[in-house]
């Protein structure tokens, strides 16, 4: 592979690069070594990375600089350039930013596979990006250098400029050929924070204008020369086998090319294959299919929490425990709340459909898809067609969301998408989930049962706490399994509460992990989408009975090591300290607080209820993300991130089952929130810090719907445990 | 499959479909005018919204024998159009879109809005953009950049 003596790296042909690199993803598997969710604090081990994989000077100057992750919203596909360009002195309006494909080189520099997820974009890789860029800055002072015979210490870069030290100038554009032959550095030194720029400042996303006027292409606008539209009938119930179906009445629909049974990841299925969308769909919608369910399990939500909240009065496998779990015992009742949550399950409805194009011939294939796991998603290709990783180019598409749902272990998209390319050699086809074929598809976040039993000291604080979660584990199965199910509990159903930050004293959590036939996926957030919840609502509660402020109680109870949920709390009580204590009739100010990712947020809404809703009016937010690399786009992060939350207190926003079938079809049935159910405004605050940088896209998400509810409390004296929100 | 007389973006096209085919696809597929997005399929979302004879319209669930003459507008002509053109520009400069999937609706919604309205409250807002969904949740930005338009436009 790629090495970081790769020489040409400004003119580095990037498909003899990827050939060269692809050859190591066969063992990735071997090497999986994902970080903890909630602790993306590693240092990136020590690699220096091949510029000639990142950066392509081009002789008029512009900087193209691959990025190694999907862009989906988050924002990264500005981020990483900024902290490149930014050690590059290269000329920001110059820079152009690709998503790279997939290859190990552009794997994440702590999970070692390539993918999104857990927030872990910038916290992975803020060094890498920066130190690419410092290495290429240094190549081309030394071929400046070289060629005016000066010193490199004599040379000073600006705004892809070297200038020498006798007024010689040199754009970037003209020294990449000879920088291209230099070796590269083995250490760099970095800028200090001072220095720096563009990290720091404002920036506006690079991929605003194509967004804008509808150029930008997405996976689902991939359009190939003889491509093919194809739809997949799934089974009604997860897991059932096709029993027949009308195979004429959908080819006589003119357009059809092809209709069969296949073999899906759960189950079987028909696949309707047409030269438009209309005819496909127009196929699949006659083709009278019946299904075989009686084999597999009908999953229903009813009988579900019923069962849960069975196994939630028991003691599940222990996730945490600290001081002694009988101390409850001589708590008196009146000291005690016993409270019981009910969580559904949640779809993520990205809003571009998902879907995957395949092209399959002899010699290889070639994938486009916005995916959140390249490498699972190449190999899973690879599988179905019997050939070996590199043999599958795999192009990272600009994607429409994804929120986890474009991070699947098993890859189920894709090996449809390469299971009907696979009968069709040389014709690209492309996949496409229906909306519906999403909202009831499966993948969700799992429904969660939590019990919990808390005990309140003479001080009005918890002194002792038991809780008990029950739910479906997101990993068992998948390649994760090894690393984040231990003792049988899987840490994302427990994380939030096991590692809380509030200082319990006698603290014992537990979980069960029943199985269930209903594929399961993280959604934004993961665990802490129901765990901050019932943390946050409590915790109000508690506040609520001791009669003490609510940002007070929490910075009383706050362990002394939770800087920056301190710092966060400290800094909302001060932005929110003039209207905070002034709402008053029928407006009440709710609050919450919690770390995930390694990101701390502290929010408070003010709501009223209108027509049995809740109103947002205001949300502010005061996060601590470290060093901020592009404030703005933490600013929109905060601000669509808890708008992303408020899915799970919509009234329709719940997937439920009934004997085995989804229930809801489209957003008609599961309806996230629209611009008049979104707060009005959302003013974000920054804590400001020079410490490593940590996630933004996922920490705003648990806040919001605990604040929201807590407010409601405070305005109806009733407590809110159960998602989504019934009418006020 | 019949022959339609279709007026796009000012510039006439004849496309041969099937009569039930939603304008949507249309567009994107025989057009190949990929800007305008599928997202729904049941005018649930808005981001297939086009302007048809000057009503913004779901082009998702409008079949292409319904269209007649009335012509129709998509995002790729709004650079082109004197409120459209500062729209995209105050999207660009609010820094309103992430994904961006549904932006090509909400942008074809906000157009609308400001030629009906020129100087639209937060309610005329919240009921021209109501339709209009956004999963990455930038409603606040989308606020602020009708009303940064509507300012420049006056």
């Amino acid at each position: 592979m790629a090495t970081a003596t790769t020489p040409n790296f400004l003119e580095v042909n990037r498909r003899t690069f990827l050939r060269m690199s692809g050859a190591a993803a066969r063992g990735l598997f071997l090497s999986l070594h994902l970080a903890e969710p909630g602790h993306a604090r590693q240092t990136p081990k020590a690699q220096a990375y091949p510029p000639a994989a990142f950066i392509h000077v081009r002789s008029d100057g512009k900087i193209v600089i691959q990025v190694n992750r999907l862009e989906f919203g988050q924002g990264v596909q500005t981020a990483l350039p900024m902290l490149l360009a930014d050690e590059m002195d290269a000329d920001w309006s110059q820079v152009i930013a690709e998503l790279a494909p997939a290859a190990d080189v552009y794997s994440d520099p702590i999970a070692g596979i390539q993918m999104v997820g857990g927030s872990g974009s910038i916290a992975h890789s803020f060094e890498q990006y920066r130190q690419l860029g410092a290495s290429a800055r240094a190549m081309l002072i030394a071929a400046a250098a070289a060629q005016w015979n000066v010193m490199p210490e004599q040379c000073r870069t600006e705004a892809s400029v070297v200038y020498g030290p006798n007024s010689q100038s040199a754009k970037y554009g003209e020294l990449a050929e000879s920088a291209a032959k230099l070796p590269v550095p083995e250490s760099v030194q970095l800028k200090k924070e001072s220095e720096l720029h563009l990290s720091g400042k404002n920036t506006r996303r690079l991929d605003s204008r194509g967004k804008c006027n509808g150029s930008q292409k997405f996976g689902l606008d991939v359009d190939l020369p003889g491509m093919k539209v194809a739809l997949v009938a799934h089974p009604p119930v997860f897991g059932a086998r096709v029993k027949s179906f009308n195979a004429d009445a959908a080819r006589a629909i003119s357009g059809v090319r092809d209709v069969f049974e296949m073999p899906l990841v759960r189950g079987t299925g028909v696949a309707v294959v047409a030269d438009r969308f209309w005819a496909a769909k127009q196929a699949r919608d006659r083709l009278q299919a019946e299904w075989n369910t009686a084999s597999v399990e009908h999953p229903d939500t009813a009988q579900l929490f019923s069962k849960y909240r069975e196994l939630a009065r028991t003691a599940g496998n222990i996730a945490m425990t600290r001081g002694s779990a009988a101390s409850m015992d001589s708590i008196p009742s009146s000291k005690r709340i016993l409270a019981e949550y009910e969580f559904p399950f949640l779809a993520h409805t990205p809003m571009e459909p998902l879907n995957t194009t395949v092209r399959f011939d002899s010699s290889g294939a070639e994938v486009w898809a916005g995916s959140q796991f390249q490498t699972f998603d190449q190999m899973a290709v690879a599988e179905v067609l019997g050939l070996k990783a590199e043999q599958v180019t795999f192009h990272t598409e600009m994607a429409g969301g994804g929120f986890g749902r474009r991070a699947v272990a098993d890859s189920h998209v894709q090996r449809e998408a390469a299971t009907i390319a696979k009968r069709l050699p040389g014709i690209p086809v492309k996949l496409i989930w229906t909306r519906e074929d999403d909202v009831q598809g499966g993948y969700y976040r799992p429904m969660f049962v939590h019990r919990v039993d808390v005990g309140i000291g003479a001080d009005g604080m918890p002194i002792a706490w038991r809780h008990v979660i029950v739910g479906q584990s997101l990993v068992a199965g998948t390649p994760f399994a090894a690393r984040l199910i231990k003792d049988g509990v899987d840490a994302t159903a427990v994380e939030g509460v096991a590692d809380t930050a509030y200082a319990i004293q006698n603290f014992y959590v537990s979980a069960h992990h029943p199985e269930i036939n209903v594929p399961v996926l993280w959604w934004r957030s993961v665990g802490h989408t129901h765990t901050a919840f019932v943390m946050e609502t409590l915790i109000d509660e508690l506040a609520m009975r001791a009669k003490t402020d609510p940002i007070a109680y929490r910075l009383k109870l706050l362990s002394p090591d939770a800087k920056k949920l301190r710092a966060c709390l400290t800094l909302l009580r001060e932005k929110t300290a003039s209207w905070r204590d002034s709402a008053t009739g029928n407006r009440a100010v709710g609050v919450a607080s919690h770390e995930s990712f390694g990101t701390g947020v502290a929010c408070a809404v003010e709501v009223s209820v209108e027509n049995k809703r809740p109103k947002i009016h205001r949300a502010v937010i005061a996060v601590d993300p470290g060093f901020a690399v592009n404030p703005l786009s933490i600013e929109s992060q905060m601000q669509g991130g808890v708008t992303f939350g408020m899915t799970q207190v919509m009234p329709k926003g719940a997937i439920t089952l009934k004997d085995g079938r989804v229930e809801q079809r489209n957003w008609d049935g599961y309806t996230p929130p629209y611009i008049n159910d979104a707060p009005v405004t959302v003013e974000v605050h920054i804590v400001p810090s020079s410490e490593k940088p940590t996630g933004c896209g996922e920490p705003p998400v648990p806040v919001i719907s605990p604040a929201i509810v807590n407010a409601l409390s405070r305005l109806t004296g009733k407590r809110y445990r159960s998602l989504p929100l019934a009418e006020i | 499959m019949e022959t339609f007389k279709l007026t796009v973006n000012c510039q006439q096209k004849d496309v041969t479909v099937d009569p039930s085919t939603p304008l949507l696809w249309v567009l994107r597929e025989d057009l190949k005018m990929s800007g305008t997005k599928y997202g729904c399929g049941i005018a649930a979302c808005g981001a297939c919204t086009v302007h048809v004879g000057g009503v913004p319209t779901r082009s998702c669930v409008l079949p292409i024998s319904l269209v007649g003459e009335r012509p129709v507008v998509t995002i790729e002509a709004m650079s082109n159009d004197t409120i459209g053109r500062v729209v995209e520009e105050a999207w660009v400069s609010e820094d309103v879109v992430q994904c961006g999937y549904c932006q090509s609706g909400q942008i074809m919604s906000a157009v609308a809005l400001l030629k009906a309205t020129p100087k639209p409250t937060d309610k005329d807002i919240e009921e021209s953009m109501g339709g209009n969904l956004c999963r990455c949740g930038t409603y606040v930005r989308i606020r602020q950049a009708i009303k940064a338009a509507a300012r420049q436009l006056g």
